[in-house]
């Protein structure tokens, strides 16, 4: 059960025993859990530092003066400092919110205030006024955009009076690069997209969509979510001006998540939040905010998910990400060769492209809440449903697909298991008879 | 949950029903109709159901369309055939089903399914869709179940 990987053996037994709850028998039947992209496991150094932290280190950070209270915001930095390394960013380029979705509805509200700035006073001057919409302006983002990479763009728009666009996605599953070209042009402000689509699992060919944002000016938002866990990810050589990926996905805690900006990107735009702890001088009347990133942070932030998200990256530096990502390879290619075998399995999105080791597939004639249950008496732990991408599953023709993924612990034989299962559910409801 | 486990949740009549679906397509009936619309916003499944009323503020027929899992399938099949068979079989000589009847039996079914198995469905009140009490014991499907049951209690407020 493992495989060698360069000079480094992915031994995928040791880590299984890092994760408790792979432990956990769901009705009797050992979890097989293929669920990785809605909410990943969490390591047992992982709950060990939250726990860790809130036992030995725990007080208010930045503020107060007393020893715990240092050593609790020294913590807290370096947390920051080892998110931002696992990402190949600088401390300073990492604020910390409460997950992806906060991420993405505080970029979007941060141009959307700046626009309303820039209306209210044509003649506004602020380093944020450069994010600004006015109508007629563009927002670009593509056809299998989880929802929360739409809806705030969606909002903005509706606030600005701008023009929300989408990149169509191919039969395969790929982007449609030629009519991106198309799209993209002198009045697009902001594009977003997944660097991987949380159904299709295709890694999208970030450094092209880039180079056509950055040919038109436009600001880059990059929905990382999928891919912080599965690939090695260098955000400033990817080029985006933003980023946003959350901690559950990535073995972390719940209540954490990141955004990254590109130190002018974050400068210039303005808090959303405001409050405590952002802030130098306040009077009654006004207050000057600290530089970025404290002051997108306003109020206590989640301190101690922070530094369990901390060893959550840890962890997975341990392993390589470049492992990581060359194993989920080979489990990708197991689960989707042996899903084109199943008859009446369509997968949603099949191009042979980079992809991480999730697929979405159609069980013809068997809705997938159906064929989840089938899996989930064999202790086979998949999502069923939209995903949160209602426009995607649309395009495909369908309302509800069956999506399995994989993490680090994932193995053949629990691929072979979600196969084996998917393999008798027509027959089960008789469909195609 | 065990392989006989599964078969129990999903009993023949239960994928019968889901195949071969009863009341199945809306009709313009005769009488004052009122419809309702449901979605269940995690998978997708929708439901259109639409009644006839009576003069005596009984159901004239309820029919429906949607698409969803054979659970949420079946159950508006069970619930379209209960309502039909009021008069012919459960009841005979009793006259259609009236809406205080169909408001009880909605709030009957709604516990039962939500009792995590431990109140089973009264075959001889519910007929056919006696066959969704194993349904209570998987609260992630309950939903699908009361899918087409919900349409009906909203559709009866509306009337």
């Amino acid at each position: 059960m493992s495989v060698s990987v360069g000079t480094r053996a992915f031994d995928v037994r040791t880590v299984r025993s890092d994760f408790p709850i792979l432990q956990e028998a769901v009705a009797g039947v050992p979890l097989v859990y293929l669920d990785s992209a809605a909410t990943s496991q969490k390591p047992r150094v992982v709950l060990d530092a939250e726990r860790a932290f809130l036992e030995h280190e725990n007080a208010a950070v930045h503020r107060g003066a007393h020893t715990l209270a240092a050593q609790a915001t020294e913590s807290f930095e370096d947390a920051r400092a080892a998110v931002a390394g696992f990402v190949g960013a600088e401390p300073g380029d990492i604020v910390w919110t409460s997950g992806a979705t906060a991420a993405l509805n505080l970029v979007a509200s941060a141009i959307g205030n700046a626009s309303s700035a820039a209306a209210a006073s044509p003649r506004h001057l602020d380093e944020e006024a450069r994010y600004a919409l006015s109508p007629g302006d563009e927002i670009v983002v593509t056809e299998a955009e989880h929802h929360a990479n739409l809806i705030p763009w969606q909002q903005l728009a509706a606030r600005t009076g701008a023009i929300l666009r989408h990149i169509p996605v191919h039969d395969d599953g790929t982007l449609d690069l030629a009519a991106a070209t198309e799209l993209i042009g002198s009045r697009t402000r902001v594009l977003a997209f997944a660097h991987v689509s949380n159904v299709l699992g295709i890694v999208n060919p970030v450094a092209q969509l880039v180079a056509l944002a950055k040919d038109v000016g436009a600001l880059t938002v990059l929905d990382a979510c999928q891919s912080a866990p599965h690939l090695p990810l260098d955000l400033p050589a990817l080029g985006v001006d933003l980023a946003a990926f959350s901690g559950h996905k990535l073995l972390g805690p719940y209540g954490i998540g990141v955004l990254y900006g590109r130190r002018e990107v974050l400068d210039a735009l303005a808090p959303v939040s405001t409050g405590g702890s952002m802030v130098t001088t306040v009077t009654l009347q006004r207050a000057e905010f600290v530089p970025a990133p404290h002051k997108f942070e306003a109020g206590t932030q989640p301190v101690s998910q922070a530094i369990a998200l901390a060893a959550a990256v840890r962890y997975l530096e341990g392993l390589e990400m470049s492992a990581v990502h060359e194993r989920e390879r080979l489990l990708e290619q197991r689960l989707r060769d042996g899903l084109r075998a199943i008859e009446g399995v369509r997968l949603l999105g099949d191009a042979d492209a980079e992809r991480v080791a999730l697929c979405a597939f159609d069980v013809e004639g068997v809705h997938a809440h159906d064929v989840g249950q089938v899996l989930d008496a064999r202790g086979i732990a998949v999502r069923v449903g939209h995903h949160c991408a209602q426009p995607l599953h649309r395009r495909f023709g369908v309302t509800a697909s069956v999506r399995a993924s994989a993490s680090v612990f994932t193995t053949e034989a629990e691929i072979d298991a979600l196969l084996d299962a998917v393999s008798g559910v027509r027959a089960f409801f008789g469909a195609g008879r | 949950m065990s392989g006989n486990e599964l078969e129990s949740l999903y009993q023949d009549l239960i994928l019968d029903h889901a195949k071969h679906p009863h009341g199945y397509g809306l009709i313009d009936g005769e009488g004052p109709a009122t419809e309702s619309h449901q979605r269940n916003p995690v998978c997708g499944d929708e439901i259109t159901l639409r009644v006839h009323m009576d003069s005596g503020d009984t159901i004239r027929d309820l029919t429906w369309e949607g698409s969803g899992c054979s659970i949420s399938q079946a159950s508006a099949s069970m619930l379209s055939s209960l309502v039909d068979a009021h008069d012919r079989f459960r009841h005979p000589g009793s006259g259609r089903m009236p809406r205080t009847e169909a408001s009880a039996l909605v709030e009957a079914f709604r516990e039962a399914l939500r009792s995590r198995g431990t109140i089973p469905l009264d075959e001889e009140r519910f007929g056919d869709a006696a066959a969704l009490s194993g349904v209570s014991r998987y609260t992630a499907r309950v939903k699908c179940a009361m899918l087409a049951w919900v349409a009906l209690e909203n559709a009866l407020t509306r009337v």
